[in-house]
């Protein structure tokens, strides 16, 4: 049985309709992100399934028990969920040990028993040398531990995070990352993520959920999301690609009436008769100043422009033959001069048809 | 130097001219420019001084001496301690002001506390209702409030007593005003606010994600709230315990109004006996020294607590606040506000109003009962009362306007960190705020009203004791002000070629206009009722309307007295009306 389930979840404020529909399940153990840009019902979502927002349609069920249904919400407090906010909330009257046995202690644990978990868990997040500081004397970095220890230490069914790393600059925003995806592997506690950031999704998450405008577009493993989005809006919000027009006319693959292959070549998807909406990706081309012998998707090309970013080229190349502007990257070494003809040759599984 | 630094005046005007030439003169003056700047400006510090000095520190010291001296001889003694300690009546006076004060703050601190939680935190409805109530039980002068509850809870011809008698028909009286927890239960309904103001803004600066994580973590809205969000505000809630602990060990006229006739002395009653004839200042001055000390000692705990760490709350992203659902309870709130509202301000009130109206108070609410006789005597016929309005209004306007000049001055000297000593003037404009007014009084009743100065009963000696007693409030809206205008500002008027005192003119004093008139009124009006240091001050001429309204009420017509209240609170009324309306609505009750 999934831990949790969203069926159909909706919230409305009035007229507006922040989340519409959402339907969405959690394996027990699984870390799902939820990611989508500002204002499209992230935070909404995830305080609908922590109890603080009502839903006005659809339910939450956690463990197969519906906690969540219009006029039917039971109370945060009865959840055994936990949550780490954005200001991460730790409270600055109490210290860093204080904090982390709250709510061991509305659990009626022994004082011995919470003395330990606490003295374990503060192991755990490296902060055994600062269970006696008040927050005010920690580090953005050290406060966030607080909130992962505080939110760990009680053993939640579904531990839920609110752009968690907002706050902090962006080196220690890497290093939480990989901490947040150690500390999942090694307690498996469910977790739903709220990010904007897609680094953030990839680098933590087993899934990931898109969402705009209140809809979940697609849920996929993260590399999957990236070489085959489904539609338009993932395909342009994760990483950055070609979207382009294209037709298929008797089994051929026609862009901007250049033929780059027919339909039945190994490794390209499945390709609906007519007008197609294709992603290609500026790593999915690879540019030749020679003429690739092998079969394969090539395409001649002249190079418009480029920009070198550090890690790689970014070159701006115009299929012979249309008015195209393909982006594509390449290796630092590969420098060519723009003005140049070149061949473009196209990783088939790497080109996702998108609605 | 020294004797130039007497004409503050003139030197400040002469200051400002260099200023503004040094702008306009541009290139040929460079070299000698720097060091013409800065002569005026240490002679404005020396005269800054100076005139603190005058107003806040010699009146103490000088307390401080003769509290050591002789009457007449001026000699070195002890006798004055020895005294003013002697007798178990002024010790009594001295354990009854403790027991007041920490009585009259327990009580305001349990009406108030749960206020601020509701208007702050919760959906509780009719927090308008409740912030109005709140400004004016702090607006009412406290000892209207006292005559007040004279009206409604003396033993014999009370209101709620002849009711109660009528309705039961019981001899003894349901409450008896002229007792000691009557007496704290008065004071404290007009100092509550304080407590409110501090809790209020303290939880405003909580997020809400603090009382969510509580939440989440399985506590309900209870258990957070007592365990979260309460130890959260707790320095507040004891920061205004202590203030109004203070103000209440301070009071003098609730004391003076109930407690007198109800035989019950405090350390400010007792002082002014020690005023009537024979004057014994040496006496009062070796009196007043422990209010002084507690004074001081617990500000500074106040201070201590509210810097400790682990209090100060990190808000930021994420930091938004919303609600709290309080369901069906949210009525029970709204009923305590409500009956708050009726006891501080709406009873004590209706039949203040009902009695500057009556022939009779004890008649009721009669038509044939109904008169301007009260207002008509009081404004044309009687031989004090107009001059003691006038002298209110000018008093209370001159005392602002002295105050708010000097805190500018210093404000933004200190703020602006134009001077090595500039914290020298800052503290010295923040001390009276330790010195209780009554201590002040006497302070300046010693310094000034003998010879050489030879001020008592002059206008002169009142108008510089409660600028002195009011200059904190008008140095913090300066400094608050002031910071508010980044320095930047000014400085790019300046690179353009303005002065700094053009600048100032030009940019940075419309931006403080309004903060500054803020603080302007709220001086007049706390001026403009002020008795505790009035009450010490005051000659046959400069009587105060807040002194007149304390004598009135020894004579006993209060009808009279109720109609003179009626007078105070209408100009209050006016002043506070324009206060709203042209700086804001929460102009007085802003924290500063
Ligand atoms: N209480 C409310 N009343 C009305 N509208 C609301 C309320 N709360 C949220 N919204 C709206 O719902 C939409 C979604 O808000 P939500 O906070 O879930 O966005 P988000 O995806 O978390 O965005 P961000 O990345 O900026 O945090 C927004 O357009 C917001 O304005
Ligand atoms: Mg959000």
């Amino acid at each position: 049985m999934p831990r949790l389930v969203l069926s159909g979840l909706t919230k409305a404020y009035g007229k507006l309709t922040v989340v519409d529909r959402v339907d969405l399940s959690l394996e027990e153990g699984e870390f799902v992100s939820l990611l989508g840009p500002s204002g499209c019902g992230k935070t909404t979502t995830l305080r609908m399934i922590a109890g603080f927002v009502d839903p006005t349609g659809g339910s939450i069920q956690v463990d197969g028990s519906v906690l969540s249904a219009p006029g039917a919400v039971v109370p945060p407090e009865r959840r055994g969920m936990s949550m780490i906010f954005q200001s991460y909330a730790i409270w600055p009257n109490m210290t860093v040990a204080e904090n982390v046995a709250f709510g061991l202690k509305l659990r009626n644990l022994s004082s011995e028993d919470v003395r330990s978990r606490v003295r374990e868990i503060l192991d755990v997040v490296k902060l055994e040398n600062l269970a006696h500081r008040y927050p005010a004397e920690l580090s953005g970095g050290q406060q966030q531990r607080v909130a992962l220890a505080r939110a760990i230490v009680v053993k939640p069914s579904v531990l839920l995070l609110d752009e968690p790393l907002s706050n902090l600059d962006a080196n220690l925003r890497e290093e939480m990352r990989f901490e947040i995806r150690r500390l999942h592997d090694e307690f498996r506690i469910t977790t739903v993520y709220v990010t904007h950031d897609q680094g953030e999704a990839m680098a933590t998450s087993d899934r990931i959920a898109v969402m705009n405008a209140g809809r979940i577009e697609q849920i996929d493993a993260p590399h999957l999301l990236y070489t085959r989005p489904r539609t338009r809006f993932v395909a342009g919000f994760v990483g950055r690609t070609n979207l382009l027009e294209a037709q298929v006319e008797a089994g051929i693959l026609l862009l901007d009436g250049v033929s780059l292959g027919s339909a039945g070549q190994a490794g390209l998807p499945a390709l609906p008769h007519g007008e197609v909406l294709i992603s290609l990706r500026p790593q999915a081309m690879t540019i030749h100043e020679a003429a690739p012998t092998d079969a394969g998707l090539v395409l001649e090309a002249t190079i418009l422009g480029r920009t070198y970013l550090g890690e790689a080229w970014d070159y701006v190349v115009q299929p012979l033959g249309t008015g195209l502007k393909l982006r594509a990257a390449a290796q630092p070494l590969e420098a060519h001069d723009v003005g140049r003809r070149v061949w473009l040759r196209i990783d088939p599984r790497q080109l996702a048809v998108v609605a | 130097m020294c004797r130039r630094s007497a004409r503050s005046g003139a030197n400040s005007l002469a200051f400002e001219d260099i200023g503004m030439s040094q702008g306009g003169a541009a290139a040929p003056a460079l070299r000698p420019s720097r060091f013409r700047l800065l002569e005026p400006a240490m002679l404005l510090w020396v005269a800054l001084i100076a005139a603190l000095l005058v107003l806040v520190a010699a009146p103490l010291v000088k307390m401080l001496l003769i509290s050591f001296e002789m009457q007449e001889t001026g000699e070195f003694t002890f006798q004055n301690y020895l005294t003013a300690y002697g007798r178990a009546r002024y010790l009594d006076a001295l354990r009854n002001s403790l027991l007041l004060g920490l009585l009259s703050a327990t009580i305001s601190t349990v009406i108030a506390v749960p206020m601020a939680w509701a208007v702050s935190r919760t959906d509780m409805p009719g927090k308008g209702f409740t912030w109005a109530v709140v400004l004016a039980a702090f607006v009412m002068p406290p000892y209207l409030g006292a005559i007040g509850w004279i009206l409604l809870a003396g033993p014999n011809s009370g209101w709620i007593n002849v009711v109660w008698r009528a309705v039961t028909g019981a001899t003894e009286p349901l409450v008896n005003i002229y007792t000691f927890t009557g007496m704290a239960f008065v004071i404290a309904m007009h100092s509550f606010p304080l407590v409110f103001i501090f809790v209020k803004s303290a939880l405003d600066l909580i997020s809400s994600e603090m009382e969510d994580a509580a939440n989440i973590l399985g506590a309900g809205t209870w258990v957070t709230m007592r365990k979260v969000t309460l130890p959260l505000v707790w320095p507040s809630i004891l920061g205004g315990f202590i203030l109004i602990f203070l103000e209440t060990i301070a009071l003098f006229g609730t004391p003076a109004i109930i407690g007198i006739p109800a035989r019950i002395n405090v350390v400010t009653t007792q002082l002014w006996q020690f005023f009537e004839d024979p004057v014994r200042v040496e006496v009062a001055a070796a009196f007043a020294i422990p209010l002084l000390l507690i004074t001081i000692a617990l500000i500074a705990v106040q201070k201590l607590m509210l810097n400790r760490k682990g209090f100060v709350s990190q808000t930021g992203k994420g930091g938004e606040r919303r609600e709290v659902k309080l369901g069906p309870w949210r009525w029970v709130l709204l009923g305590w506000c409500v009956s708050v509202a009726l006891l501080s301000v709406g009873k004590p009130l209706i039949v203040l109003l009902q009695a500057s109206f009556a022939k009779a108070w004890g008649r009721g609410f009669s038509l044939d009962n109904l008169t301007l006789r009260n207002y008509r005597f009081l404004l044309f016929e009687h031989d004090q009362a107009p001059q003691a309005v006038w002298n209110t209004l000018w008093f209370s306007a001159a005392s602002a306007t002295m105050a708010i000049i000097l805190a500018l001055l210093v404000a933004y000297i200190v703020v602006r960190k134009l001077m090595r000593f500039a914290g020298a003037l800052g503290f010295l404009a923040m001390a009276p705020f330790v010195i209780p007014g009554i201590v002040l009084a006497i302070g300046f009743y010693a310094a000034y009203a003998g010879p050489p100065m030879s001020l008592y009963g002059s206008a002169l000696l009142l108008i510089l004791a409660f600028t002195a007693r009011f200059l904190p409030i008008a140095y913090a809206s300066s400094q608050a002000a002031i910071r508010a205008v980044h320095p930047e500002m000014e400085e790019a008027a300046r690179i353009l070629g303005s002065g700094r005192l053009h600048a100032i003119r030009k940019i940075t004093a419309p931006l403080i206009k309004s903060s500054l008139l803020g603080g302007w009124l709220v001086v007049f009006i706390v001026a403009s009722r002020e008795l505790s240091a009035a009450i010490f001050l005051v000659g046959p001429r400069t009587r105060t309307m807040s002194v007149l309204l304390y004598d009135l009420t020894e004579q006993g017509n209060f009808e009279v007295v109720s109609a003179f209240g009626g007078i105070l609170l209408f100009i209050t009324m006016v002043i506070v009306g324009i206060g709203m309306k042209l700086v804001g609505r929460d102009f007085m009750l802003r924290r500063e």
